[in-house]
């Protein structure tokens, strides 16, 4: 049986990877501070997986890889 | 020689003295085992192992291919190193990376193939892997000789001749990494990876507050088609091969995979995942801008040439610009050292030792190593010099080589139902397929492409990685274990404590 916060690491791993890249700023072209926008939420977005790897590694590490630990 | 020139070839000098220097402290505590040499005792910290696996990873890219490309096509090839190299490749370093680790620390493996012949119980297998990571890794060295070798050329305006140029830098690889080992190599790209780091933010804020200072502002420094995302060469099936491909590529090059059986400890392990992208998006993001403004400020790239150095000589003293260059260059040869050292790890311990001499003992084995590195340094010496086109073609196409190991590897260490005879297939099977889509013609059926460099935007080594996962699953799948293979030997060293 799946637990449940290896489902949520899960989704949480799926929705870091799928909005690395902004799909719903394509073609977007506003500028912020000089730079696109786009580049901003890159910057941000970064910042947020390393949050989310930091919460799993201190949190549920182990989880996936190690046998037995569900 | 010009001003300029005198301080790269001073920078190179004093970086090559160091290295040596760092190298023969690393030979005095590194002991005669192949343990100690090639994965320098498993025992590295987080900041060693960070920035080695950084240095290794990226080399002269940051500062000349990767800006090259968002001057040509736009700054969006930061979002693709996002994915890749911040998310994908943390993510592997996870899940493959982490795994390894602690079947290499239970099994005492050092290479891939290892661990893979271990665990199928077959030297073949074991053959296999390593000679298809020494097929791609070969023809890539070359490549990083002659890069290194022109480089030297341009900086010393053609006094030292192409070959000289190459030659030393050999010459030094091969003494610098026969004598320091694993433990040289990566203490050295620690302060190349700091010294990379610190350099480009300078370099950076420098040429963002000329630009800024300008009737434009840093807003006029991007043409309009490089703010809006996506468009021209970025189509989102490109972006997401080129992320996918390399990543996933990355991961199976044998410097980069033996660097997952590394780390001292798990709580190395656990602050190197979480660490990762926040050193994306320091180094990508100011190299790869400085590329697309270059392009916004109107500077002309000439055939041959890279757009970095080009930009630092309009905004920023010479000797500056010279500086980079010559980190550029130690980059690359801090990622070389790596290769040769992997390189000769998998001859030596997966090809010579089960097919040559099995009996080897240690002491000759570690003697091996250290000729090893010297006779792949030497014959990519020599394929630097003649160059020949389809070995060359090897080079530039080697991350999607590497790429189609993955999905057997992956399999073989997640699922126990995997086979010998399906790792066979899942491995031959992509090489056979990868290799047609470089060097075959391109075949269709009714409009549908099978055998072709791109299937509808997604490249070829994306859809071999479907491939290997499907002959892998489905050759096992029909497949019986052999009797000499051990799949509790993963299982067991996997229990959680």
């Amino acid at each position: 049986m799946v637990s449940r916060s290896a489902l949520a690491w899960a989704a949480c791993f799926a929705v870091l990877l799928a909005l690395a890249i902004p799909w719903f700023l394509w073609r977007s072209d506003t500028l912020v501070a000089g730079l696109p926008v786009w580049l901003w939420w890159h910057v941000a977005w970064m910042g947020v997986t390393a949050a989310a790897f930091a919460a799993f590694a201190r949190r549920d590490w182990g989880l996936f890889v190690e046998v037995g630990q569900r | 020689m010009t001003g300029g020139s005198l301080v790269e070839l001073g920078v190179v000098t004093v970086y090559m003295l160091v290295a040596l220097a760092v190298g023969l402290v690393a030979y005095r505590v590194t002991d005669r085992s192949a343990e100690d040499y090639y994965l320098a005792g498993r025992g590295l910290g987080t900041g060693v192992l960070l920035f080695t696996t950084f240095a290794t990873l990226l080399s002269a890219f940051t500062f000349f291919a990767g800006p090259n490309i968002a001057y040509a096509n736009g700054p969006e090839w930061i979002l693709v190193m996002g994915l890749m190299d911040g998310v994908l490749f943390g993510l592997l370093w996870y899940f493959l990376g982490y795994r390894q680790w602690l079947l290499g620390k239970a099994n005492g493996y050092v290479t891939l193939g290892e661990m893979l012949g271990d665990r199928f119980g077959s030297r073949g297998l074991r053959g296999l892997v390593a000679g298809v990571s020494i097929f791609w890794l070969f023809p890539y060295v070359m490549l990083q000789q002659i890069g290194a070798g022109e480089a030297l050329v341009g900086l010393t305006g053609g006094a030292v001749p192409y070959w000289a140029g190459a030659g030393l830098i050999t010459l030094f690889m091969v003494v610098y990494v026969a004598i320091s080992g694993m433990r040289g190599v990566a203490w050295t790209d620690t302060l190349q990876g700091v010294f990379m780091l610190g350099i480009t933010w300078v370099a950076f804020l420098w040429v963002a507050t000329e630009i800024a200072g300008t009737g434009g502002g840093l807003a006029g420094a991007l043409p309009a088609e490089f703010r809006a995302l996506g468009g021209g060469a970025y189509s989102p099936q490109w972006m997401l091969s080129q992320a996918i491909g390399i990543a996933v590529g990355v991961s199976m090059f044998p410097q980069v995979n033996q660097r997952f059986f590394v780390a001292d400890s798990e709580r190395t392990l656990k602050r190197t995942f979480a660490i990762w992208p926040l050193l994306v998006v320091l180094l990508f993001v100011p190299a790869f801008l400085m590329g697309a403004w270059a392009n916004g400020v109107g500077l002309a790239l000439p055939a041959g040439e890279n757009i970095v150095p080009i930009l630092l000589n309009e905004y920023t003293p010479g000797w500056f610009a010279a500086l980079v260059v010559a980190g550029a260059l130690a980059a690359m040869m801090s990622s070389s050292d790596s290769m040769l050292l992997s390189g000769s790890s998998y001859f030596t311990r997966d090809i010579y030792r089960p097919f040559v001499n099995a009996d080897a003992s240690d002491r000759r084995e570690d003697v091996l190593g250290r000729v090893g590195v010297a006779v792949f340094a030497i014959a990519a010496f020599g394929g630097s010099l003649l160059r020949p086109g389809s070995l060359l073609e090897v080079g530039s196409t080697a991350f999607g080589g590497f790429a189609q190991l993955a999905p057997p590897v992956a399999l073989a260490m997640y699922w126990r139902r995997t086979t010998k005879a399906g790792m066979f297939a899942g491995i031959a099977g992509t090489q056979a397929f990868y290799l047609a889509t470089v060097f075959g013609p391109t075949v269709t059926l009714g409009g549908v492409p099978v055998i072709a460099s791109s299937y509808f935007g997604w490249f070829a080594q994306v859809v071999g990685l479907v491939l290997g996962l499907v002959l892998t699953v489905g050759v096992s799948a029909v497949t019986t274990p052999a009797t000499t293979e051990n799949p509790s030997t993963y299982v067991d060293a996997l229990r959680a404590d």
